[in-house]
């Protein structure tokens, strides 16, 4: 009983973290999904929306603001850069980009990324700002069934059911509302959907704005995880197999993906990590989706790629 | 007016199909190398402008002539085959270490056969090459992948060779020669008796290197193997309909582009760094190679030198602009800077041209051509 509850606890936090990594992979996909853009920068994003919300509170709460205030504020404060961002790699970087091939827009997003990393760190400062939106202590629960119960952090339950409202939103946006039909048709194919009078340039700044909005939710959630620091825009490599192993087009594949690799790095570190040296978390989930794509090309969820002559 | 090649005939074949038809280019080329073998040896010998200290040797020269090996080879792959690979730092690496590895002696202890493979030290020349051919073969391993999947699902898959070889460097000790630090010293530079230790002897040393290896790739790539690449890239159904072979093609490219970057990361290490870790050839030498070789232009191996150069000296200048103006800024506030401008001048470069350097000079060649007249 000790083994398997080790192995569910194990396994727990795994899916939990890999929720967490989901969040971040959900904004590669919108973006990919209505662009075709491949956006190395959704790191930085989060790096950005993560400083503004926390140096927004800091200020508010040292002002005097309540609490409820200051965070509705900040995140409304933070909300408007990301919106002011969108616009502006929009307006100076996509959008003259049009039609150029993938490799010169994923290497321009790099620069994007570059650009928001300096800016975002000059304006807001470099340190490690702790952001503590969420409980983080921890929760035993089948504490009758296992000696010991099963540790599960308070804060990977909230990362869970955020992801899930906001999977649900996207898909009630995309589904329902005019935008997500323009933003679907977009996708499909840009030449016909702009034949037929979507604008394009407002499309691409809602998609933006959109993975935008996504990272803020991924900040305020890794910020209450690790401190609002540079080291978060790492997690774009982080998400990277993530969105491979799911599929680059697919919603609810970034969150499958994001699942399968929380879980498999983390009981691969445990099960596996000693006898070849620890650390394997580093890699695994590469190795993992390199392994995938020979079976699966398009990801799991990916749609199938078919080519003509 | 003096660039118009009206009047040179070609009366044979073979100049027909010479690497510079051209006679103007060859003269340019003819000064290059020229200044490249005498003019900067002599000039640093005896310390006369622009080389009074060592600074631009080594701090500028003698990576920029390593990394634009590099970046050749990732042109190889990247812009003539269209494989895009995020791995190029890792093949660095694994030329790196085989090299050390064979040049300080292979010992693997095979424990349960019941003897030991050993192989003695080798010449530094040959671990180089080994070295390279060793990344080749790993190249080649990791290009299988390519035959399923393309694009960048192919750059996240090369991803996983990065961090997997971040990783082996890292944790294995074997691979270090149980270093206590991680960190591995090269071996003397001794090749067949003449012993390589001043800046100057290292730079023609890498000179050597580069100008063998760009000929040889130019050349390559003007052959029957380059087509196929070339096939493969425009459109790859298209290519295996008129006949030629995927597999064939895109594994020579992967193990052709993994030498080439192998040799350039064993030189890196040996030549230029001396004493390195894994951290030399992480994911940012992967993306400063992609650079180089989208800036400089993709399918050219000028453009690769031109690229290298660019990535090199703009963080540089950058740096040196603050200091050198006494702007009274905190080392934080130019480092931020330095991210904001250079991402910006990649975005700006994308935008006013996504085919690089090399178009950029072909353009200019273009006009000079016609020179005084606009058209």
């Amino acid at each position: 009983m000790v083994a398997l509850g080790q192995f569910l606890e194990i396994l727990i936090g795994g899916l939990m973290s890999g929720v967490l990594y989901s969040l971040v992979a959900l904004g590669f996909v919108l973006i990919f999904k209505a662009s075709g853009v491949f956006n190395y920068a959704q790191g930085a994003m989060v790096l950005l929306a993560g400083l503004a919300l926390v140096r927004a509170l800091d200020l508010l709460i040292a002002n005097g603001f309540p609490l409820w205030a200051a965070i509705v504020l900040g995140i409304g404060f933070a909300a408007v850069i990301m919106a002011a961002t969108a616009w502006l790699i929009e307006r100076l970087v996509i959008g003259p980009l049009v039609n150029q091939d993938a490799l010169t827009l994923f290497m321009s997003t790099i620069g994007v990324t570059f650009v928001i990393e300096g800016v975002a760190e000059m304006i807001f400062g470099s340190d490690v700002y702790p952001l503590r939106l969420f409980p983080t202590d921890a929760w035993f629960v089948f504490e009758d069934l296992f000696p010991g119960g099963i540790l599960i952090n308070k804060l990977d339950l909230w990362g869970a059911l955020i992801a899930g409202i906001l999977v649900a939103g996207l898909a009630i946006f995309f589904q329902r509302t005019r935008t997500g039909r323009a933003l679907r048709a977009v996708a499909d194919d840009h030449l016909a959907a702009h034949s037929v009078g979507i604008p394009i340039s407002w499309i691409w700044f809602v998609v933006w704005l959109a993975a935008g909005l996504v990272a803020l939710v991924a900040a305020t959630v890794w910020g209450t995880k690790l401190g609002v620091q540079f080291s978060i825009t790492f997690l774009a490599l982080k998400a990277l197999p993530v969105l491979i192993i799911g599929g680059l087009t697919s919603i609810p594949g970034a969150i499958v993906g994001g699942l399968i690799v929380g879980a498999g790095e983390k009981i691969a570190e445990v099960y596996l990590g000693p006898s070849i040296g620890g650390g394997i978390e580093y890699w695994f989930a590469y190795v993992l989706a390199l392994a995938l794509l020979l079976v699966r090309p398009q990801g799991l969820f990916g749609e199938r790629i078919i080519e003509r002559i | 007016m003096l660039y118009r090649e009206a009047g040179q005939f070609k009366t044979t074949y073979a100049e027909d199909m010479a690497i510079f038809p051209v006679r103007q280019d060859r003269i340019v080329l003819a000064v290059l190398l020229g200044i490249a073998f005498i003019g900067v040896p002599v000039l640093a010998t005896f310390h006369i402008w622009p080389f009074r200290s060592e600074y631009l040797l080594w701090a500028i020269l003698l990576p920029f002539l390593i990394l634009a090996l590099a970046a050749i080879g990732t042109n190889i792959l990247v812009g003539y085959c269209g494989q895009i690979s995020l791995g190029s730092g890792a093949f660095m690496a694994i030329g790196a270490y085989s090299a050390y590895k064979l040049a300080t002696g292979v010992h693997i202890p095979l424990g349960f056969l019941g003897f030991a493979i050993s192989i003695p030290p080798l010449p530094v020349l040959a671990s180089i090459l080994l070295g390279g051919l060793m990344a080749a073969c790993v190249g080649i391993l990791f290009g299988i992948p390519s035959l399923r999947i393309k694009g960048l699902y192919l750059a996240v898959a090369t991803l996983a060779a990065q961090f997997f070889f971040d990783w082996v460097f890292l944790r294995i000790p074997w691979f270090t020669n149980y270093a206590p630090s991680g960190s591995v010293n090269a071996p003397v530079l001794d090749f067949f008796g003449l012993v390589v230790r001043t800046p100057v002897e290292r730079y023609l040393l890498c000179l050597l290197f580069v100008v063998v290896i760009a000929v040889l790739a130019k050349n390559l790539i003007r052959s029957n193997l380059g087509r196929q690449w070339m096939a493969i890239r425009d459109m790859d159904i298209a290519a295996e309909l008129i006949g030629i072979r995927p597999l064939y093609a895109k594994l020579t490219a992967f193990a052709v582009s993994s030498f080439i970057v192998g040799v350039a990361g064993a030189l890196w290490a040996f030549v230029y760094l001396g004493s390195w870790e894994p951290l030399a050839f992480s994911i940012d030498r992967s993306l400063e190679l992609l650079f180089m070789v989208i800036i400089g232009g993709l399918g050219s191996i000028m453009g690769s030198f031109v690229g290298a150069a660019f990535i090199l000296i703009v963080p540089i200048l950058l740096n040196l602009v603050p200091t050198e103006l006494g702007v009274p800024l905190s080392t934080e506030t130019i480092t931020h800077f330095e991210f904001i401008i250079f991402g910006s001048l990649i975005c700006y470069l994308l935008i006013k041209e996504p085919h690089g350097f090399a178009r950029l000079i072909s353009i200019g060649k273009e006009k000079l051509r016609l020179w005084p007249f606009p058209y």
